[in-house]
């Protein structure tokens, strides 16, 4: 079935937030902070700036509590005269005018004054806590997870008797989601509700930040999800941000505001992947079977605590990888600096972890002398084993599916050596990488989140899908209309699936975490299977609606307090292969060739599957060897387009991508989550490829041409 | 807040209007102007020259000519271009992408002299000449070596406006060469490149003309690694002269985009390489 939303969006008729405009609309802008850390003395205006004609809001003005609420109410809307500011770039007043050119004006009128603190840009300054930025160690959250032992000591016993230790650090760049449309978000007071309208992943999420800040009960703030042109998380928590600022705004003007953000501007004070530093000991007996795996996980958290608990969690919980292994300790650490804070991005804290544990078994491999696709085949998790937190996989695991088809199409290895067009040597290599994910919200959070979706036949006698679930261009509202079409067993094009807008639809949960098709998909399968026996006994001309809501699969339990039991209701399995070449002149390392085999369980519409698993490679790809956020003092220096660098389709190699489908069992069709999984495992199998073609090791990324050729004098 | 805005329909009339308006903005394609034009005061006004006749197209007679006026798509399919100017079209090939070459300009990268200018490096190794106009003092002919002055810095007077650049062919035995080492395969920024054009005798250099971009503040000619290579015969020896001498012509510097390591390492292979 081809897109539903895909006409309109090639064609341009689809209407983005900043093709919307309401009656005597006025053009909100942000002042910033360019202070990485102080406290906020006072906010001057310019007095030779005409301030008649614009509305300038400060904290003072936000109606209710001046957070965003989240997981923690730690971030400010804006920051208070007297309180701290702590990241460059930080919100501090906001300006409202009928144009943007006087918005622009106006903003650039208005002076904060800060004094200066000592900032910290480091995970080990945090650590070190001289300068304490969250409690009284800096550290956001910690999880530990501990398998097979009792105490460190029991653990490093374990440790001592092992034939071969590898060990290593590994480093994970922050990164921009890059999404296509800036943040954009519109708000209106009428009849003393506030309507916001916006580009964002979670309707709810915002919903649930506006109440406390605009001091409304749930009924009187109604979000609704504009066309939304990307996320990859980038839109989870920040929307809730701008929502505040337009509506504090609209509130104070009198009238509709809306921002869309200027690129640079996103850049530059929206949240990233949150880099991270792993340590990883990998511990072998003589055959190279694993006995234990420590990691040691700390990632900058930014200078709130936004989501970084949850993206830690998932980190820490893809740690130890799909291997075997009776003995696993796993800590993990979120720390707080000066850095605008860093969020969700497609993968959500497991790319970051993946990364250091197919290092380690690559390093295994040349340790043992062993082809590193045997290895991990002969190391790998598979139906009855147990994951670090003991959950034993009882469904659904694609290990040996997606490894075989790896080693079907594999093909011999490139030639090492070679010369380019210009004369230039070149090296060649390949890497492998095997790796999971976790389909659905982190350990007990789906059955928290209970979400709802509700299929209704309307009064006209058409079909329509009711959920949260935004499209953010991976195809949910094609996807649930196949669901809903095949499961009421009625024409796809009677069937609508309605905007989200919090007034109308029930709150499925965010979209996040590889689950609307998965989780959300399946309460559309279920309501709609209900509703299609309760039709014919429903008089006709009347609304029939049927609401399911959430129940975890049988046997899926998670225990928080002790971080064991089962962490997801099922995993993604995926093999890939990366072929490279690195030019010798240059020291740009170029990927010729990338397989990806995944298991997605079903593959509902083929094609929009083989679109994420695309789309997420390429991002993989551009992390490893190109994107790189140049941190100066706390600031984005390279904040525009020119500068942050993502691979264009010049950049991309040919791609091939093999779907392996080994059903879930609670899913829609079978399916489990695809969105992510994509994104975890290319980057490692850049560096073990690079590695391969330079045979040395490159444990951090991204692995630019710059590090390549310092790297030389280890090239072997 | 709107410019005042000029379309002329003929050079002379352009040349008039430049003349009357020294401190409006010159727009060819807007691919270099468009990047900034959130960042800056709005102009005074606008003088478009995008599709003007006189200041299109490619000629070739005992030398090529390319108008100011010429988008980077039109010079990468000209037939002389192709045949004989290899650098020039491998040049235009790497300027953005198909929709930037679609709509920016030979004057453009010429006007803006930006030390990343891509073409730059071509007009320096084939020792290029420009044509300027103004309605007071007519025509002159500059080297494009003498025409960039510093960063962004040129000898265009406040009345003038670029016509065209000159470019001669080089004979049989000539070897000519190009190459970009940006931040990414397309849409990129330099990080360095350069060109040669080296005429030879058998394997012999008689005499070499090699520029870089990034490397300075401004595209440049390395007469020390021209120097270095006279007389040698193409080959490692050569190769290694080149390498030699460029090493103290140049300072590059740390970016944003790379390393002044870096830049040096690969300037030197490129340089070793086209010698090689
Ligand atoms: C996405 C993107 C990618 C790019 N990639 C590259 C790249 O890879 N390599 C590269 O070199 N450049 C690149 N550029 C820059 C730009 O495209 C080139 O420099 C192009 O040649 C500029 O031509 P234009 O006609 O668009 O110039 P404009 O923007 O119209 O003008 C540029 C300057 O030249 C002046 N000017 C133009 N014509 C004349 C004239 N006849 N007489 C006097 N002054 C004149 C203008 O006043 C202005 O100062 C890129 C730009 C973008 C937006």
């Amino acid at each position: 079935m081809p897109r539903i939303d895909g006409v309109a969006k090639v064609t341009g008729r689809a209407r983005y937030l900043d093709d919307l405009d309401a009656p005597g609309v006025w053009y909100g802008a942000t002042v910033r902070s360019t202070v990485a850390h102080g406290v906020l003395e006072a906010i001057d205006l310019d007095p030779g700036f005409d301030w008649s004609r614009v509305v300038v809001a400060t904290a003072a003005d936000v109606p209710g509590q001046n957070y965003i609420a989240l997981i923690e109410n730690d971030q400010p809307a804006l920051v208070a005269v007297g309180k701290p500011v702590m990241h460059v770039d930080e919100a501090i007043a906001l300006v409202a005018a009928p144009t943007k050119e006087l918005a622009m004006a106006a903003a650039k009128a208005v002076r904060p004054r800060v004094r200066g603190l000592p900032a910290v840009f480091s995970v080990e300054d945090s650590l070190a806590a001289n300068e304490k930025l969250y409690g009284t160690d800096n550290v956001f959250k910690q999880f530990m997870i501990r398998k097979g032992h009792a105490s460190d000591a029991d653990f490093e016993a374990v440790i001592a008797k092992a034939a071969h230790v590898i060990e290593g650090t590994y480093y994970t760049s922050p990164q921009e989601q890059m999404y296509i449309e800036p943040q954009a978000m519109m708000a209106e007071w009428r009849d003393g509700r506030c309507h916001i309208v916006g580009s964002m992943q979670c309707p709810y999420y915002v919903h649930k930040a506006m109440k406390p800040l605009l001091g409304l009960g749930a009924e009187d703030v109604v979000i609704t999800q504009s066309v939304t042109g990307g996320g990859f998380g980038g839109k989870e928590e920040y929307p809730s941000m701008l929502a505040a600022h337009v509506a504090v705004l609209a509130k104070k003007a009198g009238r509709a505001v809306k921002i869309v953000y200027d690129r640079d501007e996103d850049i530059a004070a929206t949240t990233k992947r949150h880099p991270a530093y792993t340590r990883h000991r990998l511990a072998v007996d003589q055959r190279g079977d694993v006995l234990a795996i420590d990691v040691d996980c700390v990632m900058d958290g930014g200078a709130y605590l936004t989501l970084s608990p949850v993206v830690l969690s998932r980190g820490v919980l893809h740690a130890a990888g799909p291997y075997r292994c009776p003995v696993v300790r796993v800590r993990g650490r979120v720390v707080a600096t000066n850095h605008p804070p860093h969020g969700a991005f497609r993968g959500f804290g497991a790319p970051q972890t993946t990364f250091a544990y197919e290092r380690q078994i690559e390093k295994l491999a040349i340790h043992l002398g062993e082809d590193p696709l045997q290895l991990r085949k002969r190391l790998a998790l598979r139906k009855g084993d147990t994951t670090a937190t003991g959950q034993e996989l009882g469904f659904s695991v694609g290990t040996d599916e997606v490894i075989a088809a790896v080693e079907r199409v594999a093909g011999p290895p490139p030639v090492r050596e070679g010369t380019g067009p210009n004369g230039e040597p070149l090296r060649r290599g390949r890497g492998y990488v095997f790796y999971f994910h976790g389909a659905g919200f982190t350990g007990s959070g789906e059955s928290r989140l209970a979400g709802r979706a509700t299929v209704a036949r309307t009064t006209s006698g058409r079909y329509e899908v009711r959920s949260s679930s935004t499209d953010i261009g991976q195809g949910a509202i094609t996807i649930f209309t196949q669901i809903a079409s095949q499961a009421l067993g009625v024409d796809a094009s009677l069937i609508d699936v309605i905007d989200p807008t919090t007034s109308l639809v029930p709150d499925s949960g965010p979209t996040v975490a590889s689950r609307t098709c998965m989780v959300v998909g399946g309460l559309v399968e279920r309501a709609a299977k209900e509703l299609r026996e309760k039709l014919p006994s429903a008089p006709a001309g009347e609304e029939v609606a049927v609401t399911m809501q959430y129940e975890p699969p049988p046997g899926i339990h998670f225990d928080d307090a002790t971080y064991t039991g089962a962490a997801y209701p099922c995993f993604g399995w995926a093999c890939c292969l990366v072929d490279v070449t690195v030019d010798l002149d240059t020291y740009e390392a170029r990927v010729d060739r990338c397989v990806q085999a995944i298991d997605v369980g079903k593959a509902i519409n083929p094609v929009i599957v083989k679109g994420q698993i695309e789309g997420g490679t390429l991002q993989a790809l551009g992390w490893a060897l190109l994107e790189n956020i140049v941190y100066r003092e706390g600031k984005v220096a390279n904040a525009n387009m020119t500068n942050c660098i993502v691979p264009t389709f010049a950049d991309a190699p040919d791609l091939e991508t093999i779907l392996v489908e080994v059903p879930y069992p609670f899913g829609p069709s079978g399916a489990k989550g695809v969105g992510e999984i994509p994104m975890d495992g290319p980057a490692a199998a850049v560096a073990n490829a690079v590695g391969d073609a330079l045979g040395c090791a490159f444990d951090g990324i991204p692995i630019l041409p710059e590090v390549i050729a310092a790297s030389r004098a280890r090239w072997s | 807040m709107s410019s005042a805005y000029i379309r002329p329909r003929s050079l002379a009339e352009a040349l008039d209007a430049k003349a009357q308006h020294p401190d409006w903005m010159v727009l060819a394609g807007g691919t270099d102007l468009m990047v900034n034009a959130t960042h800056r005061p709005e102009p005074a006004g606008i003088l478009d020259l995008w599709r003007l006749p006189e200041l299109r197209g490619v000629t070739m007679t005992d030398v090529l000519t390319i108008g100011a006026g010429t988008t980077w798509l039109e010079v990468e399919h000209h037939a002389a271009v192709l045949e004989r100017f290899g650098p020039l079209a491998a040049a235009a090939r790497e300027i953005g992408a198909l929709q930037i070459q679609a709509r920016g300009t030979l004057g453009g990268n010429v006007g803006t002299s930006s030390p990343v200018g891509d073409s730059l490096p071509v007009l320096l190794a084939f020792d290029a000449e420009l044509e300027l106009a103004s309605a007071a003092r007519g025509r002159r002919r500059i080297p494009y070596r003498e025409f960039c002055t510093g960063y962004r810095k040129t000898q265009l007077a406040a009345d003038e406006l670029i016509v065209a650049a000159h470019l001669r062919p080089p004979a049989t035995r000539t070897r000519t060469t190009w190459r970009k080492v940006g931040t990414r395969r397309a849409q990129s920024i330099s990080k360095v490149m350069g060109a040669a054009f080296i005429e030879l005798d058998g394997d012999v250099v008689t005499r070499a003309r090699v520029a870089l971009g990034a490397v300075a503040d401004r595209p440049i000619r390395i007469a020390a690694v021209e120097q270095a290579v006279t007389g040698l015969a193409l080959g490692a020896k050569a190769a290694e002269a080149a390498r030699a001498a460029l090493r103290s012509a140049i300072k590059p510097i740390d970016d944003v985009r790379s390393t002044a390591t870096y830049r040096r390492d690969v300037a030197e292979n490129l340089v070793a390489r086209f010698f090689s």
